[in-house]
């Protein structure tokens, strides 16, 4: 048997991120995020791969696109201010299709907040920073062994969509240590996108159908092309071509929503008798999970959804479990992926935020349980 | 209660948080669930240190200890700081440097833990020390799990220092009776 070890969030990020085949990082270390660029620069070249450390996240965004070009699994890891840093670069890799993986420890903010912090407060900016319409895929570890597990994610659907992919971590999961069975290597499957093979002469590197991208190919390996952050043609080269335009953003975009089911993660714990339904992600969902069970042993009949991809958000799945049940969104924000439930559910939902910068207890919750039960704290 | 919430705490540098993975490390060693965080920031450097650790036979929900069971102080900023929330019959385990009072429910061992190291073997093995005799006190873990683990994490060469500092925390606690 495999035994189990203590691990930090953060280094398990790395784990699954080497277990995915990353072999390229670039990064600024920055709290609460700095133990991935530190590992990562610890264990990269032991294998061949590349650690390079940066003048700030907007190059170092950059970087990991470059190495992806090349045929790198790339990834950059970063916190807070430097997140909105990545932004730019973020929509050049989400409209030239370059794989790579964009790790954000949410921290409390706007601006340099307190770096130490935990929050949640970049779920929509992972969504919308980047300017533009544009395809997004969010993953949300809530334990060590996720966090491992949804990294190790990232790269298959980043391999898999061409498109950038963003960890949502936070200070909590991030920087907490606990037990994580490493599974066996030759376990995971591994997704590598696809390259061209034939005549150069004949390569078409956007040529693809809705929903799909084309084959890429590695910079350096006799299939030249052209790569712009300005709308480009099938061929990649500029056009402002209404059709032209059109059908690339509207495919950009389909690559996601016509892949729903290969994208969308979630858990449902007890929800088949709930009459009050918890919504929560990351660490915030631990602190749900504990009050749903201190009010089961009440006799409040409480589950939980438990989103791990944020976006595209399994808005289909929480709309069937929510019929006849009483929402709550317990968030480390003052209400963001509340927005996208409420519009989901289609109906009043009850928000339970916090912005102190301490994490969210359980107790919370479960004063707005007993508010919606009707009850007081004697039951 | 199926959780056992410990914080250990001190000043930078008494490799507190140390302490904390160690005995994390243990309960996993002894087949059981644990889970460590540890405060980060201005009061983290220099001045009070804190590592927490959560024990359970089942599955950890909330990630943050919030009603100590078990509480180790090895300063007096640390225990003034960090005693606020403890259970009513928590167990204090402090050094015997501190001045400490609990309340009746409570039980409170004021140990040499400090003067030991520094005495009988070297101020860095502290930590260790207190880790053995809360593991006496407590059984919290098994002190063969809690050996393995500290062999398992110490620098290379310090092993017969940090066994000795292991049978002194043993040893404080059994001069008590």
């Amino acid at each position: 048997m495999i035994k189990p070890i203590l691990m930090q969030g953060n280094e398990a990020c790395i784990a699954g991120a080497l277990a995915a085949g990353m072999d390229f990082f670039a990064g600024y270390p920055i709290t609460p995020s700095t133990e991935i660029a530190e590992l990562a620069a610890e264990r990269l070249p032991a294998r061949q791969g590349r650690f390079i450390q940066m003048e700030d996240e907007i190059a170092s965004m950059g970087a990991i696109i470059g190495a992806s070009l090349t045929g790198r699994k790339a990834m950059t890891a970063t916190s807070g201010p430097g997140f909105s840093l990545k932004q730019e670069n973020i929509g050049y890799a989400a409209i030239t299709e370059v794989p790579c993986v964009v790790v954000n420890v949410q921290r409390a903010g706007p601006s340099t907040g307190i770096p130490t912090a935990p929050a949640q407060g970049d779920v929509m900016q992972a969504r919308w920073g980047t300017h533009g319409d544009h395809p997004v895929i969010a993953l949300s570890p809530s334990s060590v062994a996720e966090t491992f597990d949804l990294t190790f994610r990232c790269f298959n659907l980043a391999e898999r969509f061409r498109t950038p992919v963003i960890l949502l971590l936070d200070e909590i999961v991030g920087h907490m240590r606990e037990a994580i069975v490493l599974p066996a290597v030759e376990t995971l499957e591994l997704v590598h996108r696809l390259r061209p093979s034939g005549d150069p002469a004949k390569y078409i590197p956007y040529d693809a159908p809705l929903g799909a991208s084309a084959p890429m190919a590695d910079f350096g390996s006799g299939y030249p092309y052209h790569v712009t952050g300005l709308t480009h043609d099938r061929e990649g080269f500029t056009t402002a071509k209404p059709s032209e335009v059109e059908f690339l953003i509207r495919r950009l975009a389909s690559k996601i929503e016509m892949n729903l089911e290969e994208i969308l993660q979630w858990e449902e714990l007890q929800v088949e008798d709930a009459d009050i339904l918890l919504v929560a992600y990351g660490a915030t969902a631990r602190s749900a999970r504990a009050a749903m069970k201190q009010a089961r042993g009440k006799g409040i009949k409480v589950g939980l959804f438990r989103p791990m991809t944020i976006w595209p958000f399994p808005e289909e799945a929480l709309r069937q479990v929510a019929i006849g049940k009483q929402v709550i969104v317990p968030e480390m924000n003052l209400g963001q992926l509340a927005l996208e439930i409420e519009r989901v559910v289609h109906k009043d939902i009850t928000t339970v935020t916090q912005v102190d910068g301490e994490p969210l207890k359980p107790d919370k919750i479960l004063a707005a349980i007993y508010n919606l039960a009707g009850t007081g704290k004697g039951v | 209660m199926t959780n056992i919430e410990i914080r250990i705490s001190g000043s930078g540098g008494q490799g507190i948080i140390t302490a904390g993975i160690i005995l994390a490390e243990a309960a996993i060693i002894c087949g059981k669930n644990a889970l460590q965080s540890q405060s980060y920031g201005p009061e983290a450097r220099g001045g009070a240190s804190r590592a927490e650790v959560i024990i359970s036979d089942s599955e950890i929900d909330y990630p943050k200890v919030t009603a100590p069971n078990i509480f180790i102080a090895l300063t007096q900023q640390a225990y003034e700081g960090y005693k606020s929330d403890l259970v009513e019959d928590a167990v204090i385990l402090v050094d015997s440097s501190i001045s400490a009072t609990a309340n009746h429910q409570q039980k409170l061992y004021q140990l040499p833990i400090l003067e030991t190291a520094q005495s009988k073997l070297r101020p860095v093995v502290a930590n260790i020390i207190a880790l053995s005799a809360l593991v006496r006190l407590t059984s919290c873990v098994s002190p063969e799990a809690l050996e393995q683990a500290v062999l398992a994490r110490v620098p290379r060469g310090t092993e017969e220092m940090n066994k000795n500092a292991l049978l002194a925390g043993a040893d404080l606690v059994d001069s008590l009776s």
